[in-house]
């Protein structure tokens, strides 16, 4: 069983927002060059493995995918006094940024986002939300031009959060890291990719999903697949909440992996879901389904693609998702490697046929 | 001494925890570094730590130096199925702890196991969950919880509990030109200028007694200055604090220079003879300074040395830093420097007959 902990450790600390991913492919390709058949990387950056299927033929072609980029920030200007303004890639609460660290460009210059400081504002504007264009980054320069040395506009920024275990505990082994969305989903397609399936199994690890599922659409089109699976990090809203608050938590830490039934870009597709659902009964694997119509994952794009595809996506809860650190349960990470991995020993094509 | 020297007590002294009331941690740093350089350090009643350096046999004056070494922070006020309420521990922005990563401090059974303390993670609602309306409100404080991703069953005995405190997790984050990003640089910057100068003094002769205070609960009012100030009773004062420094888009008339020395602070608060002899020393040996207005209350340890017993005359040594009270505030590496010699040949010209001249300058 590969490590997963220490996979999601080192994938959550790398630096890869929505359109400039190499840093996360050069370390997933390491790890699965020797676990696949082959492997290429397309036009956009997509990370396309084969591992070929043990079955007869002709024989299932499965895509499992997970996205490799992560939200963070691109500098958009250099102020005379050396601070860097900036603009959110994905899908960051603005009110989270203050005060916060981060890495930018190339080179990772550590910078930290700031703004105004409330003893020199008025009791009014101290209390307004900081928005993006309030922000800067300030990376010690004292002015533009030791700015420009080192960071230029169009260059990328992540936070600088550092991977962490919080709990050792067997029954709730918790870690806390940044772009647990989607390397969570990663470090399971890497675990799921050590085994070989009767099917074959195309797995993918696909680029600018935080910004519109683009990479998934270009990948799925390529691989064609006959049924795709869709690995994530997820929305879990499990806090306690006052009594008049929506009840809705999406999903539960610590309660299995998380099935889609219907989200902003996908209706699930019944044959997937009951096979997932059987599975999970099968093998004694506890499941949740994440609260329909909340986000939005690359399995809406793949299901789209061609002629069309059945999908699902199976996901792993984080709270504080696209924020500068999330926590997970990593027992719910590794039985969805289980849940998915036992799916592609079992799937035929009569969970994929409709009307049956 | 030198600026290496104060680089490395400023690492030391970030790392370590105080918020307000709770300074043991920090405290316990202050007294390792300070045993190097005082004959005597010792605590008074409220937690300040008190080294003294002898001067000649009979000195002719006694220096208190007072550098506040508590920093802001968190409170727990309600544990909730392992989520913790909390409430602020001196001037604490709720826009800037969202997000934020802290420590928690036990103090429950089993809390001896836990000595370095818990992470814990201030989250918020993933931006999924929430309506226009809710992005467009600032998150107070008392709706923040922080999340240790414990199992519940950790809570059970009462490890964590209210009273207990939190501390901002900020770690020393070096920047370009010579700057750092940390948190309580507020007021760790001045207790490594004030530790600096005492080392500076170590390699230089001076007569009057020198006992250098690392105050507490400054930022809950500046009581560890009112106490220790009392206690020692001294003739002279110097406070080293922090102060707002120059920013990008900051009204420049509410900040000081960065990169250009200490602030001299100037107003009622500060005497100014003392004013006079510390831009004479700064400018005699070439140390860049500006001044800092203070036209009222200097919200620093200053504010209540001066009025202690029959009135001390008092000066005040300001720091730049930039995002005061978060966990990103950012010093020149050099300012601090420049304190510590500024401070350390102000004192080794304090003479017999500085006392004396102070009382034409009133």
């Amino acid at each position: 069983m590969t490590d997963l902990k220490n996979l999601l450790g080192r994938l959550s600390d790398a630096f890869g927002p929505s359109g400039r991913e190499a840093a996360v492919r050069s370390l997933i390709k390491a790890e699965v060059e020797a676990l696949v058949d082959r492997l290429e990387v397309d036009a956009m950056g997509n990370l396309i493995t084969f591992k070929a299927g043990t079955g007869p033929e002709p024989r299932l072609k499965v895509m499992l995918s997970a996205h490799m980029d992560e939200v963070g920030f691109m500098i958009t200007d250099v102020d005379k006094g050396g601070m860097l303004k900036f603009a959110t890639v994905g899908g960051i609460d603005s009110r989270l940024l203050l005060a916060k660290r981060v890495l930018v460009s190339g080179d990772r210059v550590p910078g930290v986002i700031t703004g105004p400081v409330p003893h020199l504002q008025t009791a009014e504007s101290a209390r307004r939300v900081l928005e993006v264009d309030d922000l800067g980054i300030d990376i010690g320069a004292g002015d533009e031009k030791a700015a420009n040395g080192k960071v230029k506009p169009g260059d990328y920024g992540v936070f600088a959060t550092k991977f962490l275990v919080l709990s050792e505990d067997p029954a709730w082994p918790t870690v806390r890291g940044k772009a647990f969305d989607d390397r969570a989903g990663c470090a399971a397609l890497v675990g799921l990719l050590a085994e070989r399936y009767p099917v074959d199994l195309y797995g993918v690890f696909t680029v600018q999903e935080e910004v519109g599922l683009r990479g998934a659409r270009v990948a799925a089109y390529r691989v064609e697949p006959d049924a795709a699976i869709a690995l994530e990090g997820t929305i879990c809203d499990d806090l306690p909440q006052p009594p008049d608050e929506d009840a809705s938590q999406v999903t539960r830490l610590g309660d299995g992996p998380a099935l889609s039934l219907m989200d902003h870009a996908l209706v699930s597709h019944p044959g997937l879901l009951r096979l997932l659902q059987d599975t999970a009964e099968a093998e004694g694997i506890r499941i949740q389904y994440k609260a329909p119509m909340l986000g939005s994952t690359d399995s809406g794009a793949i299901h789209l693609t061609r002629a069309g595809v059945p999908a699902i996506t199976a996901a792993i809860p984080c709270r504080y998702i696209h924020g500068p650190a999330a926590i997970l349960n990593l027992n719910d990470l590794e039985n969805t490697v289980r849940l998915v991995g036992t799916v592609l020993r079992r799937i035929e094509q009569r969970h994929l046929t409709r009307g049956a | 001494m030198d600026k290496t020297g104060i680089e490395q007590m400023l690492r030391k002294l970030t790392e370590a925890d105080g918020p307000s009331g709770a300074e043991d941690a920090v405290a316990a740093v202050v007294r390792s570094l300070a045993q190097e350089y005082a004959s005597e350090v010792r605590t008074d009643a409220l937690g300040s730590i008190i080294a003294r350096r002898r001067g000649a046999e009979t000195p002719p004056g006694r220096i208190m130096l007072a550098a506040h070494m508590d920093e802001i922070g968190l409170i727990v006020t309600k544990v909730e199925a392992g989520f913790l309420h909390v409430a602020a521990v001196g001037g604490v922005d709720p826009r800037s702890v969202l997000g934020q990563e802290v420590t928690v401090y036990p103090s429950g059974p089993g809390a001896e196991h836990h000595p370095l303390g818990l992470p814990g993670y201030i989250g918020s609602r993933p931006p999924h969950m929430l309506s226009a309306g809710e992005r467009e409100q600032v998150i107070p404080l008392r709706a923040l919880r922080i999340d240790l991703g414990l199992p519940a069953a950790f809570f059970a005995g009462g490890v964590v509990r209210v009273g207990d405190r939190v501390a901002i997790r900020g770690p020393y984050t070096e920047l370009l030109g010579g700057r750092v990003a940390t948190k309580a640089l507020d007021n760790r910057a001045s207790l490594a200028a004030m530790l600096g100068a005492l080392g500076y003094l170590a390699g230089m002769r001076h007569t009057w007694d020198v006992y250098a205070v690392a105050t507490v609960q400054e930022e809950i009012g500046l009581r560890g200055a009112i106490t220790s100030a009392f206690g020692l009773a001294p003739d002279l004062a110097i406070a080293i604090d922090v102060t707002f420094g120059a920013t990008s888009g900051v009204n420049s008339g509410k900040t000081v220079a960065m990169d250009k020395g200490p602030a001299i602070g100037w107003g009622p608060n500060l005497h100014p003879g003392v004013v006079k002899r510390l831009r004479e020393v700064a400018d005699a040996l070439e140390i860049p300074n500006v001044t800092e207005p203070l036209p009222g209350p200097s919200g620093t340890d200053a504010w209540a040395v001066q009025v202690t017993r029959e009135g001390i005359p008092t000066g005040l040594l300001s720091i730049p830093i930039r995002y005061m009270h978060t966990a990103v505030e950012t010093v020149v590496l050099a300012d601090i420097d420049r304190t510590a010699r500024l401070l350390a040949a102000f004192i080794c010209r304090l003479d017999d007959a500085f006392l004396g001249s102070l009382a034409e300058e009133v």
